[in-house]
């Protein structure tokens, strides 16, 4: 019921907030400058004055795999912090400052207005991670070499399934307390949590974190899959927003 | 008909009784005002008529529409103000009164010309371009107006509509509910009793919870205020001799003597009138001024509450 009118003051919001464009901002940036640092990294530590030759010579020269290392470390660091941030506000400050009252009097339901918000911070960050993937493909093209585009476009879904796991997480505790703070500190924690779980080697292979590591191997034709975090990830998608729902539906505003 | 039923609402929140049993009823087409003093249970009981709380137990009734079985078709039969009112700031007021057009179906073009005519009538005509976050409460507040009236509802739920506004925004407001009259029902909560005196031809008011009264305004005037009669004469000491000498009378409520004015309260209007002047001439007393005062709804309204403080 109305979900598209919902979406669509969502992405108004994004853009007017300048959401999209901090989003696109930063991810863009760490896309297109991965493969710079990856590749110039080590010419500058070879660089420094007085090395000792032999230390010199034990760094090894950058390859395309550290071009994709480093564009991946950065997106998982800084796509989940961002995946945070952006989402943590949603549902609480509205909650706050008393706008879901005035809406929700209005023929929205309360799944409409939740999964409206999230369909619009997954489109943020589906046009960012495109746009950061063209970035980083294009300078490790320059620099390195041409990467498979449908492989590298699938490690880039991937690490979009993950973004997504915690935009969703994050909207659950913006869902369960009545704070952005509230909902940032409550989220960071399940960050934690999940990034703790992810040190049990057994566990590991069913976590998002996995799917970062499977996104590697694909651009680089290595074979390895990581199937059983895929569904989890899909999964836990599924079961936030749907804790989320419920939770929203039992509040009082 | 009525518009608005409400029969036996409780709602607790732990311990506290935030509603105790609330029954109410407001008749189609009137307006109805919603007293009482802080914590008496106003904007819990709006909250539960607008969907946003259910209650512990009891049932409601809002234009036909049963909360407790099928609350979804509400919302397209009422507008809420609630009593801060909202925006995304980073909207204009065109913008938001079309996204509420979009939630209710309305067409393309009926939402922009309903945009503009509720804008015009709030007097925001010269603002629907400009970025709701720079406005003041009160253009927030007829904004807020404008907000409810979109789907021309059958049930307007105003949380005190004009208690942000100053005397000229006051008395907009307060003739725009005027003019609602009979068009649609409009339930206001407020604590401005000359609000209430000025547009309301129904008055309830709450205390702890329940509803302790509810009547037509003139007739909660003619039943509960007891009649005041000022006297005015220059002889303060015959003036307090001759009050103190009707102190036994049947008709007599209470007194209070402030230098050369002396203002009466009484029991039995008719009496007094017949009483107060043949005594006060056999006393003695030289009269500058006599006066019969018009009974205030606040004097009602203290009465009613236990003259708990008003909010």
């Amino acid at each position: 019921m109305n979900f598209m009118v919902v979406f669509r003051k969502e992405l108004m919001e994004q853009w007017r907030t300048s959401k999209v464009l901090i989003v696109t901002a930063v991810l863009f940036m760490f896309g297109l400058t991965s493969p710079l640092l990856a590749k110039y990294t080590p010419e500058m530590l070879a660089a420094i004055p007085n090395l000792p030759a032999a230390l010199s010579g034990l760094i090894p020269p950058p390859t395309v795999a550290d071009a994709i290392a480093q564009y991946v470390k950065n997106m998982s660091q800084f796509g989940i912090l961002l995946a945070l941030l952006m989402s943590m506000g949603s549902v609480a400050q509205e909650k706050e400052r008393g706008t879901a009252a005035l809406i929700l009097t209005r023929p929205v339901s309360r799944g409409t207005f939740l999964l409206a918000k999230f369909a619009g911070l997954a489109v943020t960050f589906t046009v960012s991670l495109l746009l950061a993937a063209l970035g980083c493909w294009y300078y490790t093209y320059l620099l390195f070499e041409a990467l498979p585009w449908g492989a590298f476009l699938a490690q880039n879904g991937l690490m979009l399934v993950v973004f997504l796991v915690y935009v969703a997480m994050t909207l659950l505790c913006s869902t369960l307390v009545r704070n952005q703070a509230g909902a940032g500190g409550l989220a960071f924690g399940g960050l934690i949590l999940l990034s703790g779980l992810g040190a049990f080697p057994r566990l590991a292979e069913y976590l998002p974190g996995q799917l970062f590591a499977w996104g590697v191997s694909l651009s680089l034709g290595i074979v390895k899959t990581a199937w059983p975090a895929l569904w989890v990830s899909l999964g836990l998608i599924v079961i936030f927003l749907g804790a989320a729902v419920l939770v929203f539906q039992r509040q009082e505003l | 008909m009525n518009s608005i039923v409400v029969e036996g609402l409780v709602k607790t929140y732990g311990s506290v009784h935030a509603l105790d049993g609330l029954n109410m009823k407001v008749e189609a087409g009137s307006v109805f005002g919603f007293m009482g003093p802080n914590g008496a249970g106003k904007t819990t009981t709006m909250r539960i008529l607008t969907g946003l709380a259910k209650p512990s137990s009891g049932q409601a009734w809002v234009a036909g529409v049963n909360l407790s079985e099928d609350g979804r078709d509400l919302s397209r039969h009422i507008g809420y103000l609630p009593e801060e009112p909202a925006f995304y700031p980073w909207m204009t007021p065109l913008e938001f009164l079309d996204y509420l057009g979009r939630l209710y179906g309305l067409q393309a073009k009926i939402r922009s010309v309903r945009a503009r005519e509720l804008l015009e009538m709030v007097k925001l005509g010269d603002s629907g371009k400009r970025r709701i976050g720079g406005f003041s409460r009160g253009m927030r507040q007829r904004l807020g107006i404008a907000a409810a009236l979109v789907n021309q509802p059958d049930v307007l739920l105003l949380d005190e509509p004009a208690s942000a506004l100053d005397p000229a925004g006051r008395k907009e407001v307060l003739d725009l509910i005027d003019s609602l009259r009979g068009q649609c029902t409009v339930l206001m909560s407020t604590h401005i009793l000359a609000d209430v005196e000025r547009v309301c031809d129904v008055v309830g008011i709450v205390a702890n919870g329940k509803l302790i009264v509810q009547s037509p305004r003139q007739a909660l005037l003619d039943k509960y205020a007891l009649p005041v009669f000022e006297i005015e004469a220059s002889e303060t000491v015959l003036l307090q001799g001759w009050v103190d000498s009707v102190r036994n009378q049947p008709w007599f409520a209470s007194a209070e003597v402030n230098g050369s004015k002396a203002r009466l309260v009484v029991k039995d209007v008719n009496q007094a009138k017949h009483d107060l002047l043949p005594g006060a001439v056999r006393f003695g007393l030289v009269i500058d001024r006599y006066e019969e005062l018009k009974p205030s709804l606040e004097d009602i309204f203290l009465r009613l509450v236990g003259g708990e403080e008003l909010k």
